[in-house]
This record gives structure tokens, C-alpha cells and sequence, in this order.
């Protein structure tokens, strides 16, 4: 079996994902929803909370590790190549996963690979399957197409489990429930888990109790399980999931039958590759050296494990992204979340806020690469915008993705965009434009200059007069506006110095 | 040494004396400033809001002028701002390629090799951490973003502070957190901007300090104006100013 897939060329993108199959799009821009996320203290309160933890053990682990730097380099170079040749390492993998037993479906997007996860699932009768934690699977919505036929998912990693049980949506890439607080979880235990012991407290391990009872019975009698992956294997077909709880692991040996769904940037050339990846991996998630699990599978062991064993390939706006010259390094990513913890629009405005299974800093690119900017008001063109470009993202990033230059070409992505597709400038777009004229030109910027002192009447005490029209009132509500001097600098210039002046 | 100041367009029209105070450290040290006058703006504000093609017609008038100053005689460049430096340094030749435009992009890369943030020349440049200043305040520090971590300044402003007499410099807790500003983010994220501004406030509260100092003046207008709206009476203080000050006096 062989299937071509072209190398998209620069300039030349695939197709975008699909925005209203999946979670990829919220349904309010990122500002609005912010506005509401930012008044929850509570959820305040538990990100807060929690990215400080995180970060803190973070940052102790990297400074352990002497050669942290070369890791970085050596990891964003093994991406770099992975991503020039993505379809013939593709087919490598294809190619050794279907030696070794395996079968290899490929997905253009989220509704077909949702169609074939239903119908291998279909197949084999069961009405019923156990998930390991996967983004790929929350991206195209599988456990809602799952149900749509009559097919329960079972959440089993516990964050996952939570937001499940909570009928809630992931927040973070990495920790979903990030957002609650023990006693909400409690709270959720109690109200939806069958047969949980009401007396059941909000002590973490009681919490993990309760959950580990809740899952054995699933486990032993689930005889399908859907994963996704954080790395395939290109010249061995291997697969791998990296994980802490094992519950993962429990999905991925007991049943017969295994699907896994693996976005095509998931592939690695070598095994020897897996060595960078999964030092850096642990380190940068969760703050551990070492992750509790790595499982690895390569096709079918007969007599070992799941009999049948089904990888689905994802595109799903990937091509979209490796078609941007640029864009093609978010596909880098190794969805660690560091970008997440440090980020302080993340902390604080929370994950729900950007609409997207994706994200924090590396889903304000991500989202918006997959689906496409449009240059209108749809709510992922808000999201390259959702950052103060601080850089706290970039200096974290395992494999050097440089999120924040990322962010601003998207930004003039959606400008030229929105140029191209509007014949009426917006106000920003005029105010910008009669700025960058002043400022080309020297005499009509020092005039410009010399007449904003006529705003110095206008101010009184840091507050203007009159009241400012939005945006710039979103600057005025909470900080005072500084008065104009009576003289430019320029003109205190040539006043005083006129003799040492040279032209 | 001659160098040339890049005063940014803030500077010049806000805030004046700190282009001034620029000035008055240099000249103590015995260097002599130019100002060309041609100059405007680097057109980071245009990059980062998404109108590049603006942005590289500013660049491209930033590059001419102060190549112009350095064949006149300059042999570097300096900006009392971290982010501008990092706009000419990081975002002049990108939003050149981006355009196409290789010979602006080499260009900028030839004038950004010589332009400084004002710590960085000192310490770097002109190897001097004390400038003879005097503050006998108390003051607090807040690295911004770009000065962190897009150009790298890292204890630079403080060594520079350290060395200032009289002052009572007392570590800002979580300072390398973003204080919230980012440009037009201020006013197109409001509400998280103003979210982070909050615990960047608390912050310099918590220090007891009379003066928060950073190396950029749009930094400093966002903590300042959000502490003034509060009535803290804690003050805002371009880092420039406190070298320049000298005999208990503030500038």
C-alpha cells in the first residue's frame, strides 16, 4: 500500500481545519472571553496557584541538566529535518507499522478520521472504549462523534476523567482540570461518579482512590482502546505515550483492540531521536526527571497485548501549517505546556478563554495556523493577539519554537488580511496609517510633536476631560494618562544645543 | 566616544527628560552625543499590531538616518529603551525579509550591531558601572520584558544601580513578570493587561519603595499610571534619570 501525500511549497498551504468540526474554535474572540474568565477568583485563585508550582519545580529540573542549551538545539534541528521530509518519513512509518501488523488509515481532517475511529470501533462491536489523555482526540471532538453513534469513550487519565465527569472542557494542554480546586473535584466525584462513598473527602488521594475504583471495572472489561501519541517511530513504526498515572498503560496492554490517532507532525526519523525528546519532555511538563511511564508498541505482539492495532494519521490544518514558511516550527511543538505555565496572560486569563483544545502561547499560533487567519472577526484571529510578547514562552520552549516573532507575523496575517478583504478601513487601521505618515517624516512628526502639548488642558489630575472612545478607554479605566511636556525633546535640542548640532 | 541618540518617539514627545537625563550621564563621562534629527520612530508599535508594510517604511527611514550618523562619526548608538533596541534588533531585519527587501534587511543588521540600551553601552561599551551618581531614595527595579529577555541585559541596570550612592535599592518580587503593557495589547486585552498590571503594582507596593525604576519609559507610563490612578504615591523613575541624578537632588 502506498499514499502520496505532496509536500505542500511555501506560500502553497493545505487546506485549513475545518472550525466547526472539533475544538479548535471557541465562540467568542479572546478579549470577551478573558473579560469573564478574569472576574472567576476562584479559577483565579487555582491557576494562579498552580502554574507557580509548576513553574517552580520546572525551572529546578532544567537547571540540573548541564547541557539543557544543547538538548534545545538538538531538538528543534531533529524537527527542523522531520518537517523537510514530513511524507517520506510518513510513509517510512506507515510503511514498518504495517510490517510489524499494524494497520495505517490516513484522516484530511476531523471529521474523517472521526468517521473512521467510528467505524473501526463499529466493527468490532463493542459499544464501549477506554481513552488514553490525547489532544489530537480532543481537537477533533472524537469522544462527542463517538457518542453521536451510540459509542461511550471513557476518559481514564484523571484530569481528563474530571473534566468528563464535570461535562467542563480542558484547560490546559497538559493538566485539563488545571482550573479547578480540590473541593471542586470533590464536589463533581460526588455528584457524578456511580456508587462513589459519599463520605468521600477532598484529600488528593482520596480523590485518586475514588477515581482508581471508578476505573478498574472499566478497565478489565473494555476490550477497546483509543490512544494518541507523543512520538511515532518512523524507521521501526513505533509508537510511544508518555505518561504519569499508568492508567495509559492500562488502556494500552489490556484491550484487544487499540486505535491510535497521531497528528502526521508526531513523527520522529530514528529511535535514537526518542533520546532527546524524552529528557527534554518530563522536565519541561511536569517538573519531573523522569516521566512515571513511557510505553512503547510496534504493530502486534501475538499472544501480548491488543490483537488488532489501528494508527490513524491526522492533517487537520497540519499541512495548512507546514505550508508557512514560517509557521511549520509550531508543528515543533511537543505539547510540554512550559509555554502555558509561564505565560501571564495564560495565568491569568485561563485556558477556556482562547476557544481552543490549544491553548496558551503555543495555541495562539497553533490555533490560528490550523484553521487559518480570515482577517475578519472570527474568534481565532483574536488570538496572536492575546499576548503582551514578553518572551517568557520562547526562553522556555523545549524545542525552541520563537512564539512571540510567531505572534506578530500572524498579527500581520490577519491585518493584510483584513486589508484585502474590507474597503473601509477600521479605525485602527486608519489611525495606524495616519501615524506611520506623520512619523515618515521628520517635520510633520516634530510638529506633531510640538502639538500634543495642546493636550495638556485636556488632562486633569491623569484623567482626560473627555471621555475616550474604545479601545483607547480600555487604558483610561484603570491608569492615568500622562500629561504632554511643554517642550519635545527635539526642540529642547536644537534650543540648547544648537552649536553642537550636526546635520 | 561619539554616539549618537536614538532618543524613540515616546521619549521625544512624552517624555523628554529622560532623553535629557540620557544625555547628562553620557556627557559626565566625558562622551559627546549627537541627536540626528531626521529620526522618528523604529515603527515597533506598527510591527507588533500587524502593519509591517508601515513598519518597514519606518525601519527603512531608521536605517538611513542613523547610518547617516554613524559615516558623520558615530561610533555607536544609543536608545534609552530595551524594546525599541529590540525592535531594531530583532524586528528591523525580519520585517525587511518579510517584505522581501534583503538590502534594507542587511542594512538594519549593520545598524543594529551598533545600536545599544542604554545599561548595555555602559557597561558593555564603555565598561563603567559607576557613573558618579547620587539617589538617596528608595527604589525598586522592574526588568522589562525586552531588556530581560529579548536583548539580554540580564544584572546590568542593577550593577548600575548598585553603584548609585545613597540608594536603597530593595529586590522587586516576581520582577521578571510582564507588567501587563505590551504596546497596543494594553488596549486591545484590557482587562487581562490590566489583570497583570494589578499583581505588578502589588508587587512594587510590597517593596515599600518610593521610586520604581525600569530602562523603558512605556513600561514605566503603564505601572506608573496604573499606581498614580491609585493615588500609591509611589513614582515612576526612567532608570536614565536615576544615573543622571547627582547631589541628593531629583532631576
Amino acid at each position: 500500500m502506498s499514499t502520496f501525500i505532496g509536500m505542500p511549497r511555501a506560500g502553497h498551504p493545505g487546506p485549513p481545519a475545518d472550525r466547526t468540526v472539533g475544538h479548535l474554535t471557541g465562540d467568542r474572540a479572546f478579549p470577551a472571553a478573558a473579560r469573564d474568565s478574569l472576574a472567576d477568583t476562584q479559577l483565579r485563585r487555582n491557576l494562579g496557584h498552580a502554574t507557580a508550582t509548576i513553574r517552580a519545580k520546572r525551572a529546578k529540573v532544567v537547571a540540573e541538566v548541564p547541557d539543557w542549551e544543547q538538548l534545545r538545539d538538538a531538538a528543534s534541528a531533529i524537527k527542523t529535518d522531520t518537517m523537510a521530509r514530513l511524507p517520506q518519513l510518513l510513509e517510512q512509518l506507515e510503511a514498518a507499522v504495517i510490517a510489524r501488523g499494524g494497520a495505517v488509515h490516513w484522516a484530511r481532517d476531523a471529521a474523517e478520521a472521526n468517521a473512521i475511529v467510528t467505524a473501526l470501533v463499529r466493527a468490532t462491536g463493542a459499544d464501549e472504549v477506554v481513552k488514553v489523555k490525547s489532544m489530537a482526540t480532543q481537537e477533533i471532538g472524537l469522544n462527542e462523534a463517538l457518542e453521536a453513534a451510540g459509542i461511550t469513550a471513557h476518559e481514564t487519565d484523571l484530569a481528563e476523567l474530571i473534566v468528563q465527569l464535570g461535562n467542563d472542557r480542558p484547560s490546559h494542554i497538559l493538566v485539563p482540570a488545571i482550573h479547578l480546586g480540590r473541593a471542586q473535584i470533590r464536589e463533581i466525584f460526588a455528584r457524578e461518579m456511580p456508587g462513589v462513598d459519599p463520605a468521600l473527602t477532598d484529600e488528593p488521594k482520596v480523590l485518586a482512590e475514588a477515581a482508581r475504583t471508578h476505573l478498574r471495572a472499566t478497565f478489565l472489561r473494555a476490550r477497546v482502546a483509543i490512544s494518541g501519541a507523543n512520538f511515532g517511530v518512523a524507521e521501526t513504526g513505533t509508537l510511544t505515550v508518555v505518561e504519569s498515572e499508568g492508567n495509559g498503560r492500562m488502556c494500552l496492554t489490556l484491550p484487544q483492540t487499540l486505535i491510535t490517532v497521531m497528528g502526521i507532525e508526531k513523527v520522529v526519523p530514528t529511535w535514537r531521536d526518542l533520546e532527546v525528546f524524552l529528557q527534554l519532555l518530563p522536565r519541561s511538563a511536569t517538573g519531573e526527571r523522569m516521566n512515571p511511564y513511557t510505553s512503547t508498541w510496534t504493530g502486534v505482539t501475538p499472544g501480548d497485548g491488543p490483537q488488532e492495532f489501528h494508527l490513524v494519521l491526522l492533517d487537520n490544518g497540519r499541512t495548512r501549517a507546514l505550508g508557512d514558511e514560517l509557521g511549520r516550527t509550531a508543528l515543533h511543538c511537543i505539547r510540554c505546556s512550559a509555554c502555558l505555565n509561564v505565560c501571564p496572560v495564560y495565568e491569568r486569563a485561563g485556558g477556556h478563554a482562547y476557544g481552543s483544545v490549544y491553548p496558551g502561547p503555543i495555541g495562539a499560533i497553533l490555533t490560528p495556523l490550523l484553521t487559518g487567519i480570515t482577517g475578519d472577526e472570527q474568534p481565532n484571529d483574536s488570538l496572536p493577539f492575546a499576548s503582551s510578547l514578553c518572551g517568557a514562552c520562547y526562553d522556555v520552549c523545549p524545542v525552541k519554537i520563537d512564539i512571540p516573532s510567531m505572534l506578530v507575523q500572524l498579527r500581520a496575517e490577519h491585518v493584510e488580511k483584513a486589508k484585502a478583504t474590507h474597503r473601509v478601513p477600521s479605525p485602527e487601521a486608519a489611525s495606524m496609517a495616519a501615524a506611520a505618515w506623520i512619523m515618515s517624516d521628520e517635520k510633520r512628526f516634530a510638529r506633531a510633536g510640538r502639538l500634543s502639548r495642546l493636550g495638556r488642558p485636556l488632562i486633569r489630575r491623569g484623567r482626560l476631560r473627555m471621555p475616550l472612545p474604545p479601545p483607547l478607554s480600555g487604558w483610561t479605566a484603570s491608569r492615568d494618562v500622562p500629561s504632554p511636556p511643554t517642550e519635545t525633546f527635539r526642540d529642547w535640542w536644537q534650543r540648547t544645543r544648537e552649536d553642537g548640532e550636526q546635520s | 566616544m561619539q554616539i549618537a541618540l536614538f532618543v524613540t518617539c515616546l521619549g521625544d514627545v512624552l517624555f523628554p527628560e529622560v532623553g535629557k537625563a540620557t544625555v547628562a550621564v553620557l556627557e559626565r563621562l566625558g562622551h559627546s552625543v549627537v541627536f540626528p534629527p531626521a529620526q522618528t520612530c523604529c515603527g515597533q508599535m506598527h510591527t507588533n499590531t500587524g502593519y509591517q508594510r508601515a513598519a518597514v517604511d519606518l525601519a527603512r527611514h531608521h536605517v538611513a538616518v542613523f547610518e547617516q550618523a554613524i559615516s558623520d562619526g558615530a561610533e555607536a548608538i544609543v536608545a534609552p529603551s530595551g524594546s525599541c533596541v529590540g525592535s531594531v534588533r530583532h524586528q528591523h531585519a525580519m520585517v525587511a525579509r518579510r517584505a522581501g527587501d534583503e538590502a534594507l534587511a542587511t542594512r538594519a543588521e549593520a545598524v543594529s550591531e551598533r545600536t545599544y540600551e542604554l545599561s548595555e553601552l555602559l557597561v558593555d561599551v564603555l565598561g563603567v558601572t559607576d557613573v558618579g551618581a547620587s539617589f538617596p531614595h528608595r527604589v525598586t527595579y522592574h526588568p522589562t520584558c525586552h531588556s530581560l529577555r529579548m536583548l539580554g541585559v540580564g544584572d546590568k541596570p542593577l550593577a548600575l544601580l548598585r553603584s548609585v550612592r545613597g540608594i536603597d535599592l530593595v529586590e522587586l518580587p516576581a520582577a521578571d513578570q510582564c507588567c501587563g503593557f505590551g504596546g497596543t495589547f494594553s488596549v486591545k486585552n484590557a482587562d487581562t493587561s490590566t489583570a497583570m498590571l494589578a499583581d505588578k503594582m502589588s508587587s512594587v507596593l510590597a517593596t515599600d519603595a518610593e521610586i520604581v525604576t525600569a530602562g523603558d519609559s512605556s513600561c514605566l507610563m503603564h505601572i506608573g499610571g496604573g499606581l498614580a490612578r491609585l493615588r500609591t504615591g509611589v513614582r515612576p523613575m526612567h532608570l536614565a534619570q536615576i544615573l543622571a541624578s547627582t547631589g541628593g537632588r531629583t532631576p
